[in-house]
């Protein structure tokens, strides 16, 4: 039961002032005026004219640009179901872990989650570049299949600066973001509902797509929106380790704004990225709501 | 105004011949929560020194009329009184009641002793007074040495304890208990009634408690309050409510019972007979009724006041000795017995259908034997038994 | 070894198709860490095939003046942000688990919007922000030159802490509460007595997690950092674009054994790694 603000006045709006004033001042009023320069341009070198022009978005919708959201959206699902595909069981196993495994199997998930994203990036240059692990070991075995066949010299695999690499970044990166949701999912399931699938006969494939998959769907929706946002708006990863065609969205947005200097456009770009996060967010909010309306879950 | 009649009527019973003065009074109390009015029009006194139960089922707004009095709920219509003062808009932490609440609320950061000097911490009293009446608080509900324990090294009965001692360390005038005996297993609720029951006689002030089990309220209170849908039933001592119930929701209420519906046929001051379309037989009763002729009545039996007679194949009906033959008595065949060890009950099947429910003390160690299912039976009451009720 | 009962029904884990599994998994999630800690420690310029165990990067890495300095930085700016997150995330939490007001979904959808809009744009606002509205002032003494930054991260962190605190408040017992009051305590008091120390181990936890953001944060500090401040992520990318260099994996390093202390930290103080999981998978929602 909550109680009515005007019962304690003080209190009240000793609470919610500070945080809410800071959130007005430094969320909504910065986000308020990028939104406003979306709809203006740029008058000389610095200063912005609000002329409510709707240039901007027309230009973001041209082709060029088009193509990179298409590629943004497209970059972002696939690294969502990869991880949702390697991740899934990885939570199953976590879930009917003993409790001590499964605190050590949570710690082994959640470290990478904690360190640092441009530490990991870091670590995955390492790994891929041309002078890189993957490489030194594949020519390793190279220059043993060498001296029985003649294989001539090693050329390295290009494994960095390509789209390849962004979605292997990608999916190193927010794998904890799906794991985690799936894991908190599973775990509030009755396992009583799966011994009563196995006790009816059901094998444990069929257990898995007919009891656990519907019944964790609402966590499986979380972890996807909960992967899919910031993979949408990724701006490290194709920076580090994707190629000149490998750019996303955040990375035009960017430019924008630290080079090319045109606020007013890159105001528009973030704005469309915004739009395409509500919109995910609002497909995941009406589906559960869909779901709860039938009663299923 | 006649639903405000009824409540004052209610509460001005027969009990009102009493010298000790009400401590706290509602008078015409109303708690809507939006449209829905979860304490409807209560008016009510409650005496120094009782042990005063508020019984109902969940929902039926008791716990809001708790809460109001500690202060948690405010009233939308009518005043509370303690001791002569409106107290309606003093914040719960100035009023001079203190509550066990039904999960106990005890503090789980604190050890039993922080727990109970809490309230005397709040209040500023001096830390060697403070220690005297913590320690003397402990030692009256039987924690004496665990001051220094934490609540999570304490099982649930003890925790309970603290939760009292925590509230009588402040001496209130009126202790609350919510629902306090229904965390507790069945062996422990036994034990903690009767100690309730000490502790009240103890410390001799008013104790107020809200409870939807009817034994406990029944075992525990010198009164009781039946609450329906926000609305005061009855107030009257336990057996008065068990004996005497006012409407059949009471009746129903409090215990288990056979309704009979019917109309008044005879009414004299003397005596008085109720016809049941369901019942092949006349209800008699030893006394008048002086109530609606013609209008419908309920007769209320209770199963163990309703007796079991062999009925052999063309034997006569029981004589109950104060109804006149062909009344109180009706023949059927018992239709299903649960033996509970100290009391059996049945169902007998009367004639037109009807089941009746009956209760009869196993008085020697073969009397689950003297009837057995299927078996023809009368039954037959005393014209003294029946409670007759008019709504 | 010899005598183990076949895996029940549900113990996924003892199957070895998912054992495999989880180890490819744990190889691809920690090879990569791994090498970066463990080549931190080559004695190569050129770190890639292993010459012998050396310390010099380190030296190095604690004699470059300048990542020393964006280390200092980066820390600084934790801790005060932490502080101030903590302090507002608890009480917006409080403010809405307590109180019915109108324009509460308001509220509530307003301060979700920091912690699902994408870095980039909040990035962006900040920019903006610090470029048109609320210019910075150059050449300020440490640390008040980390403000901008400072501010940046509170307003991303804040949110976090008072999801955190939120879903603590949740198991909160409103009759522990109304105890404190029946028993004379005041507004104030209850709040200081009993709901703050229910509310301690989230305070803890939305701490560290404010923390770790604000330490792991690139793209809003990159939008939002000028020339003279400098945090360890944005001096590691502009180490990293140039070359993969033993400084950078020897400063990597260091990070991660710090991580790793917190994360030890955090669980000693929370207790189950498993429940504070399952709060934290959800709250990212």
């Amino acid at each position: 039961m909550e109680q009515s603000w005007k019962k304690a006045k003080a209190v009240f709006a000793a609470a919610l002032g500070p945080p809410l004033v800071w959130l007005v001042v430094f969320f909504v009023a910065p986000m308020a005026i990028v939104w406003a320069y979306s709809f203006g341009h740029n008058v000389g070198l610095t200063e912005i004219s609000f002329t409510g022009t709707i240039a901007n978005y027309a230009r973001a919708l041209e082709p060029l640009y088009l193509k990179i959201f298409v590629k943004s959206a497209w970059v972002a699902a696939l690294t969502t179901a990869l991880c949702l595909v390697i991740g899934f069981p990885v939570a199953l196993a976590i879930t009917f872990a003993s409790q001590k495994a499964k605190t050590w199997l949570l710690l082994l998930v959640m470290l990478p989650f904690w360190t640092n994203l441009l530490i990991r990036t870091y670590a995955l240059i390492a790994v891929l570049r041309t002078e890189g692990y993957v490489n030194q070991g594949f020519e390793w075995f190279w220059n043993i299949g060498a001296k029985v066949a003649p294989l001539g010299a090693y050329q390295p695999l290009e494994l960095l600066h390509n789209n390849f690499a962004v979605i292997l970044g990608l999916v190193y990166v927010h794998l904890p973001f799906m794991v985690l949701p799936l894991y908190s999912a599973l775990d509030r399931l009755d396992k009583s509902l799966l011994e009563a699938s196995l006790d009816l006969g059901a094998g444990h494939l069929r257990t898995l797509f007919r009891i656990v998959v519907p019944l964790a769907l609402p966590g499986i929706a979380s972890g996807i929106l909960i992967t899919f946002i910031p993979a949408l708006g990724a701006y490290l990863t194709p920076d580090l380790l994707g190629g000149p065609d490998s750019q996303m969205i955040a990375n035009v947005i960017e430019r924008q704004f630290k080079r090319a200097n045109d606020w007013p456009f890159g105001a528009a770009l973030s704005f469309l990225l915004m739009y395409l996060t509500f919109i995910a967010i609002a497909v995941q909010a009406l589906l559960s709501k869909g779901r709860k309306k039938e009663g299923v879950g | 105004m006649g639903r405000g009649a009824q409540a004052a009527d209610v509460f001005g019973g027969n009990d009102e011949v009493t010298e000790a003065k009400p401590i706290i009074t509602f008078e015409n109390v109303t708690k809507r929560f939006g449209k829905l009015a979860a304490v409807d029009n209560v008016s009510l006194s409650i005496r120094e020194g009782e042990f005063f139960a508020l019984l109902g089922p969940s929902g039926c707004g008791k716990t809001t009329l708790l809460r109001m009095l500690a202060g948690f709920e405010t009233p939308t219509e009518g005043r509370i009184l303690i001791d002569g003062q409106d107290i309606s808009n003093v914040p719960p932490n100035k009023r001079p009641v203190n509550m066990v609440f039904q999960s106990y609320a005890v503090f789980p950061h604190m050890t039993v002793a922080d727990n109970v000097a809490y309230g005397l911490k709040v209040d500023r009293v001096s830390k060697a007074e403070r220690d005297r009446r913590v320690e003397e608080a402990l030692e009256l509900v039987q924690l004496g040495g665990l001051g220094q324990r934490k609540p999570d090294q304490l099982s649930g009965g003890q925790r309970q304890r603290v939760a009292l001692a925590r509230a009588l360390v402040k001496r209130p005038r009126v202790l609350l208990l919510d629902e306090p005996l229904s965390a507790l297993d069945a062996k422990l609720r036994e034990q903690m009634r009767t100690e309730l029951c000490t502790l009240q006689e103890k410390v001799g002030i008013t104790f107020i408690m809200v409870t939807h089990d009817q034994d406990e309220a029944l075992a525990l209170a010198t009164r009781c309050a039946v609450m329906s849908k926000g609305l005061l039933q009855q107030v009257a001592a336990p057996n008065d409510l068990y004996e005497f119930p006012n409407s059949r929701f009471v009746a129903d209420f409090i215990g288990s019972v056979n309704l009979f519906e019917g109309v008044l046929a005879v009414d004299e001051p003397s005596h008085a007979v109720i016809r049941s379309p369901g019942l092949p037989t006349d209800i008699f009763l030893d006394h008048g009724v002086t109530g609606p002729r013609g209008g419908t009545v309920w007769a209320a039996i209770r199963p163990e006041k309703i007796e079991l007679h062999k009925r052999p194949d063309d034997g006569e009906p029981p004589n109950m000795g104060d109804a006149p033959k062909g009344t109180n008595a009706v023949a059927g065949v018992i239709r299903h017995e649960a033996y509970l060890g100290g009391v059996s009950t049945y169902e007998v099947e009367i004639e037109g259908g009807r089941r009746v429910k009956v209760q009869r003390p196993n008085l020697t160690r073969w009397d689950q034997e003297d009837f057995r299912l299927g078996e023809a039976v009368w039954i037959a009451w005393h014209a003294c038994s029946p409670a007759v009720l008019l709504s | 070894m010899s005598k183990r009962s076949p895996p029940g029904p549900l113990e996924y884990l003892r199957r070895w198709p998912i054992r495999l599994w989880l180890l490819a998994v744990g190889v691809f999630l920690y090879a990569p860490l791994i090498a970066l800690m463990a080549f931190s420690f080559n004695d190569s310029r050129r770190n890639i095939v292993w010459k012998g165990f050396t310390l010099k990067y380190y030296e190095k890495a604690f004699n470059n003046d300048g990542l020393i300095e964006a280390f200092a930085n980066s820390l600084t700016i934790a801790a005060v942000s932490t502080l101030l997150s903590v302090v507002l995330g608890a009480m917006v939490a409080l403010a809405l688990w307590r109180f019915r007001f109108p324009g509460k979904t308001v509220v509530d959808g307003a301060l979700a919007l920091p912690i699902v809009v994408p870095e980039i744009c909040m990035g962006v606002g900040m920019l903006v922000f610090f470029a048109k509205v609320l210019p910075w002032p150059q050449g300020l003494v440490w640390p008040l030159n980390l403000g901008a930054i400072i501010i940046a991260h509170v307003t991303f962190s804040f949110p976090f802490v008072a999801v955190v605190v939120r879903a603590r408040m949740a198991s909160f017992n409103r009759e522990l509460e109304e105890a404190a009051r029946d028993l004379g305590a005041g507004e104030f008091r209850t709040i200081k007595d009993v709901i703050l120390p229910h509310m301690t181990p989230s305070l803890v936890a939305g701490a560290l997690l404010a923390f770790t953001l604000s330490l792991d944060d690139f793209v809003i500090t990159f939008f939002t950092a000028g020339p003279d401040t400098v945090t360890f992520p944005v001096k590691v990318y502009s180490m990293v674009r140039f070359s993969v260099t033993p400084e950078v994996n020897a400063a990597s390093t260091i990070l991660i054994v710090l991580t790793v202390i917190l994360t030890a930290v955090a669980l000693k103080l929370q207790g189950d790694p498993a429940a504070a999981a399952g709060a934290h998978g959800g709250d990212k929602a």
